[in-house]
């Protein structure tokens, strides 16, 4: 059925796909004046409503440009000229403040203009399109859609388009333009020194990247140990979680175990705690004066006035929230491994039962295997939320101990939080874009690099 | 002989095991022990030199809801589940839209599109934060207080399209062949994901729902940034945290606790109504 109605629509297909170049260079004085006036094609061929649309569209940007876009765009190149400035008012006898440039409003604006611009060129090129095919199916002597096919075609071969429309509009809002936006902050000064509106920030190019990578200096110190912390956690809590949810998983599936469903549920309540409230108690918990201290004390493991540095001593810190994220982790590990588990042939163990092989061996050539199969995406996945695992890391220890040799940054900071304390704390806007630019190009590459060869992603039809 | 030994060391194990799990479960069980154990404490203040309380009462949770405390947490209950409400319709609506999309209609653009969509969504929503905050805050929506519980709303739910691969792992195991013979008796595709697709994923549609419902429950740091200092427009999540700070944690430490078992309890709820569902819809993602 697929591959007949493909035929039927075979020939608007081939006007549909056809590029910008080819419809604007083969279509007529009509075609080629769309891209001038916008559903011109359209208008002149009976498609009123069509055309109309595309009309009032460029009329819309083209008003918005002179009142304002022209202006946001020159701004966006300066980033501001005029500083905020108090002024001797003769008449009240007091200071003014007479408000200059806000950098950051022209950088947002600027920002905004130029998307708008690109959806601009977008329906330029859909402009010509649009005339072209209509051009074509004249002269083809083919029926013309009317408004009413264009509106129904919107629900059969174009609803890719109606259901993506309103999602995308808030990836664009919400995850392209910020990216956008705080990529170019990394390229301007607006740290400590240069907060708006009362000071103007401007471009200084690479000047902040460089800064972070110079020899010698204190961002530079900063960075590589706190990146090769980042790595050291994200391996450790990963694979930790990973292999301890896993045998605690195989332990209660086992055959000779009782009571399977009470020892999930007891794991799994943990899971049923926010995680915020988990990290607060534990973060109380492991205090000086927490619970685990005055065990210790009561018991006589320490001195009554002792207490073991869990947070404050920077090695012992990064041990400690490690094991807290064990106690986090497995119960997560071990719901998902559960089910892929009981999946494994069983006949693979019962013919290594045959061969003698010991649990070491079947756990090694035949489950881990089976398993590193079925899960790498979930590994992946895992690993790239620890580099970022915010939470963790600013609910147990925020970062501490702290330490003079770096630069507004503990000995348990990850990047993530690092930039946290950059921006929000120290208003240092930049560098957190330095930081953010560089840790997403370190995710791009991971996932990239590795989803891109796992099954779920080649294979997506195996079970269709 | 042989046969009895073998019995024996399979008892021996099997002893092992059990009390292996039981300490275990034992540690895994002991915080929440600890953070029931306090909200019941009668005594106030922070940390005590003993472990059990000397003196149990119901008091904490009482105080919660008194209308003369500066920590309002009957209000930030009432602000959450606004949120939450708003958050789950609008994020739940566009993960089905662009899962079905991606993973049931052939178009064009579409295997770049997975491609981008991929890459977008490794970026942590929290690094782009300050530059929504900023943007945010360029179109009004910080100055007056009930519009930031808008903004927060828009913020959960505005990129919640990226997170498909879930639902999309789902639809990609409903059989193609429904949707062929319902082309035959004339459906339009519309028709088909109206008609058949969702009906038929009523598992993963709970669990993206439920997923996008308890999101603003427990985020903290957004709702932080957005929410900033206004007290009464606060969510449950920086509510308890403001009470765990310098000048409140001395008189409502306690009150922190029972807040916490307070809002554990519905979160446990539904988390064991997702459970029944969860294993259809992960494995269908993980099966590839």
């Amino acid at each position: 059925m697929a591959g007949k109605k493909k035929k039927s629509s075979s020939m608007n297909t081939s006007i549909r796909d056809v590029g910008f170049r080819t419809a604007f260079i083969k279509g007529n004085g009509i075609t080629k004046l769309s891209a001038v006036i916008f559903g011109l094609g359209n208008l002149l061929h009976k498609q009123i409503i069509r055309g109309l649309i595309m009309l009032s569209l460029e009329i819309a940007y083209i008003y918005y440009m002179i009142s304002f876009g022209l202006n946001s765009i020159k701004n966006f190149i300066t980033l501001g000229t005029k500083v905020q400035e108090e002024v001797f008012n003769e008449a009240k006898q007091i200071y003014e403040y007479v408000t200059g440039d806000n950098s950051m409003l022209c950088l947002l604006y600027g920002v905004i203009t130029i998307v708008l611009t690109l959806g601009f060129i977008l329906f330029l090129i859909t402009s010509v399109k649009s005339a072209y095919g209509t051009q074509k199916k004249i002269e083809l002597g083919k029926p013309v859609p009317t408004f009413k096919d264009d509106l129904s075609s919107l629900l059969e071969q174009n609803l890719h388009k109606t259901l993506l429309f309103t999602p995308m509009i808030g990836v664009l809002c919400f995850t392209i333009i910020p990216l956008f936006f705080m990529a170019l902050i990394a390229f301007t000064s607006y740290d400590r020194n240069h907060q708006t509106p009362g000071n103007l920030f401007s471009w200084v190019g690479f000047d902040n990247f460089i800064a972070l990578f110079s020899k010698g200096s204190k961002l530079s110190h900063t960075f590589w140990p706190v990146l090769g912390w980042t790595f050291t956690w994200a391996i450790f809590a990963t694979f930790t979680c990973y292999i301890l949810g896993m045998l605690l998983a195989m332990l209660i599936n086992r055959e000779g175990t009782r009571f399977k469903g009470f020892w999930r549920f007891i794991f799994v309540l943990s899971i049923a705690v926010p995680q915020f409230v988990s990290l607060l108690t534990m973060r109380t918990i492991f205090n000086a004066n927490g619970p685990v201290n005055v065990m210790l004390r009561q018991i006589g493991v320490i001195g009554i006035r002792d207490s073991i540095p869990f947070f404050t001593d920077p090695l012992l810190a990064k041990i400690t929230i490690i094991c807290i994220n064990i106690w986090i982790g497995v119960p997560f590990t071990m719901l998902t491994t559960t089910g892929i588990l009981q999946n494994i042939p069983k006949e693979l163990y019962e013919a290594a039962k045959v061969d003698g092989a010991n649990a070491f061996v079947t756990f090694f050539k035949i489950t881990l295997p089976y398993m590193l199969f079925v899960t790498t995406p979930t590994l992946i996945t895992a690993f790239a939320g620890n580099i970022n695992n915010f939470n963790v890391i600013f609910l147990l220890s925020g970062g501490g101990p702290e330490t003079l040799d770096y630069y507004y940054a503990g000995k348990t900071d990850l990047l993530v939080t690092w930039l946290y304390k950059l921006t929000i704390t120290n208003k240092d806007y930049n560098l957190g874009a330095v930081i953010s630019i560089l840790v997403f190009i370190i995710m791009a590459t991971l996932t990239l690099l590795t989803y891109r060869r796992t099954g779920s992603y080649k294979d997506e039809e195996a079970f269709q | 002989m042989k046969k009895t030994t073998m019995k024996m060391r399979q008892l021996i194990t099997n002893i092992i095991v059990h009390v292996f799990l039981a300490v275990l479960g034992f540690i895994w069980v002991l915080p929440i022990f600890f953070v029931i154990l306090t909200s019941l404490r009668k005594e106030a203040g922070q940390y005590k030199s003993y472990i059990f309380p000397r003196a149990y009462t119901l008091d904490n949770y009482k105080k919660l809801f008194d209308q003369a405390s500066s920590l309002t947490f009957g209000r930030w209950f009432i602000n959450t589940l606004i949120v939450a409400i708003f958050t789950c319709i609008f994020s739940a609506f566009f993960v089905l839209c662009v899962s079905y999309v991606m993973s049931r209609l052939r178009f064009k653009m579409r295997k770049k599109f997975l491609n981008i969509a991929m890459i977008l969504g490794m970026f942590p929503g929290f690094m782009s934060m300050y530059a929504i905050y900023f943007i945010l805050k360029g179109f009004g929506m910080l100055e007056a207080g009930p519009l930031k519980l808008v903004a927060l709303v828009m913020v959960y739910s505005g990129g919640a399209g990226l997170g498909f691969l879930v639902a999309k792992g789902f639809f990609d195991t409903i059989p193609k062949t429904i949707d062929e013979a319902a082309f035959i008796d004339g459906a339009t595709k519309w028709d088909v994901f109206r008609k058949i697709t969702i009906p038929l994923s009523k598992p993963i549609i709970v669990i993206t729902i439920l997923n996008a419902f308890m999101a603003p429950w427990v985020d903290y740091i957004f709702a932080k940034v957005i929410l900033g200092q206004d007290r009464k427009y606060y969510t449950i999540a920086i509510g308890l945290w403001t009470m765990l700070e310098k000048e409140f944690v001395e008189y409502y430490y306690t009150q922190f606790f029972a807040g916490c078992v307070l809002i554990s309890i519905p979160i446990a709820i539904l988390f064991l109504i997702i459970q029944r569902f969860y294993v259809e819809g992960v494995s269908g993602a993980v099966k590839g």
